[in-house]
């Protein structure tokens, strides 16, 4: 997957949760946690869905990579998600 | 229609689940409300059939109204006693169409009166609330449900508050620990460990678990810790995790995501709403230091827990960054005192304490 399509599963991801969250409005650098107002119910679902839509097992150790959309498109494709097929 | 709350007056019936004739069980969703918390699934609490839906989808009624009757299981149909129906009732039942046998009569010995009949009769006004409220409103009237409880709360009840710092080390190893063992789909929140802790607390000092009813504490008849959860766009609602004493640490996080989902999703069950018998509220995600809530009525007290977040403390006689959290308990000092208060803090403290034995 390129980075592009990585930031579409985690955008979509993010929407499940918070169904106001604009691709366009997230600031890539800001921590998601703050910007959208995720609790900790919230982010365990956000990594829920990345870990369906994408097959990569996230240890909690590593949520700290996740805190912003551009630490969490490094993070998944540094993980192998370029290695896993697109779902339909 | 049941009370959902202290704070609700109303509720519209929105469908029925279940109709005259089905066989129902203890804990079958039998039909959806429609309320100031949003559509709540109503639960029967008894097994037998549904013999009459005496309210129609659309139709706004207060709380305590006959819903629907239910003929217990293994009770003959009962024959049908003579019906009294007052003369003015039956020429209006008449003109309106309306079936007296759907009536139970409200009258002397049961009479169906003329109330009865206009109250069975689909009028216009049960055709205009049988539009779906939009979300705006709905905000609206949480805001002013919310507004009537804690305003009632604030007049009624005389509250003490209690804080005490809980060193959170020993949970948060453990839960660091266990959590690298589990897959992704089974983590526990820390969270679940301050639920937990407050449940088996209660065990011990049960004078702070139920309510205050007609003047006098009535004991909870189970221990069923009610959830401050935030819902996007504003608004608040308390559901219960019932028995939450009873449940080990992997179903309760199962039972907590469900409740969240659900709450923010509109489907709660009528029990969850009406049943539980403290509040817990965590406001830790929020990145405040302590919360000092306000008692829903008509409970008797409300836990708020703060953020789990490092600081120095001492350790043995030495200074050491330790992660410590803040935990409130705002009191009913009708039922208790601040002595209790603390014996219930101190046991919460203790209990985090030893985590694996949650």
């Amino acid at each position: 997957m390129t980075p592009d399509e990585i930031k579409l599963v985690i955008v979509d991801a993010l929407r499940r949760i918070a169904p106001e969250v604009d691709a366009g409005t997230i600031d890539p650098r800001a921590p998601l946690r703050d910007h959208l107002d995720l609790d900790s119910m919230d982010f365990l679902n956000f990594v829920l869905a990345l870990h369906g839509r994408l097959g990569i097992d996230i240890p909690e150790a590593d949520y700290a990579r996740l805190s912003t959309l551009d630490g969490a498109v490094a993070y998944l494709a540094s993980k192998g998600a370029a290695a896993v097929p697109k779902p339909t | 229609m049941p009370a959902l709350g202290s704070d609700m007056e109303a509720g519209t019936l929105v469908e029925w689940l279940k109709h005259p004739g089905d066989t129902v069980k203890r804990g079958d969703i039998i039909a959806v409300v429609d309320t100031q918390k949003g559509a709540i699934e109503i639960e029967v609490f008894e097994d037998g059939v549904l013999e009459n839906a005496l309210v129609t989808p659309g139709e706004k009624v207060p709380v305590g109204t006959v819903l629907a009757t239910i003929r217990g299981a293994g009770v003959a149909p009962a024959p049908a006693p003579p019906q009294r129906v007052t003369p003015l009732a039956r020429k209006v039942a008449a003109d309106l169409g309306v079936d007296l046998r759907q009536i139970v009569g409200t009258g002397a010995d049961g009479a169906v009166t003329r109330e009865d009949v206009e109250r069975a009769a689909p009028g216009p006004k049960a055709v205009a609330t049988a539009t779906p409220p939009v979300s705006a409103p709905r905000a609206i009237d949480m805001r002013a449900a919310i507004a009537a409880a804690m305003t009632r709360s604030k007049r009624e009840i005389p509250h003490y508050y209690l804080s005490l710092t809980i060193d959170m080390a020993a949970s948060l190893a453990w839960l660091r620990a266990e959590n690298e063992k589990r897959p992704v789909t089974e983590r526990i929140l820390p969270a679940v460990l301050l639920i937990k802790a407050v449940a088996l607390g209660l065990k011990e000092v049960p004078d702070l678990n139920g309510f205050w009813i007609d003047g006098g504490f009535q004991r909870g008849a189970g221990i069923h810790v009610g959830c401050a959860i935030a819902l996007r766009g504003g608004g608040l609602v308390a559901p219960a995790l019932h028995d939450a004493d009873t449940l080990n640490l992997a179903t309760l996080m199962q039972r907590l995501a469900d409740l969240v989902a659900r709450a923010r999703a509109g489907a709660l069950k009528s029990s969850e709403l009406s049943d539980p018998t403290i509040t817990v509220t965590n406001l830790g995600d929020q990145g405040v230091d302590a919360a000092f809530g306000i008692i829903y009525p008509p409970q008797v007290a409300l836990v708020g827990f703060g953020r789990i977040v490092d600081r120095a403390s001492t350790v043995a006689g030495a200074v050491a960054a330790r992660p410590l959290m803040t935990a409130t308990l705002s009191g009913d000092h009708r039922a208790t005192d601040g002595h209790q208060g603390s014996v219930f803090l101190a046991a919460i403290d203790r209990l985090l304490q030893h985590p694996e034995a949650l």
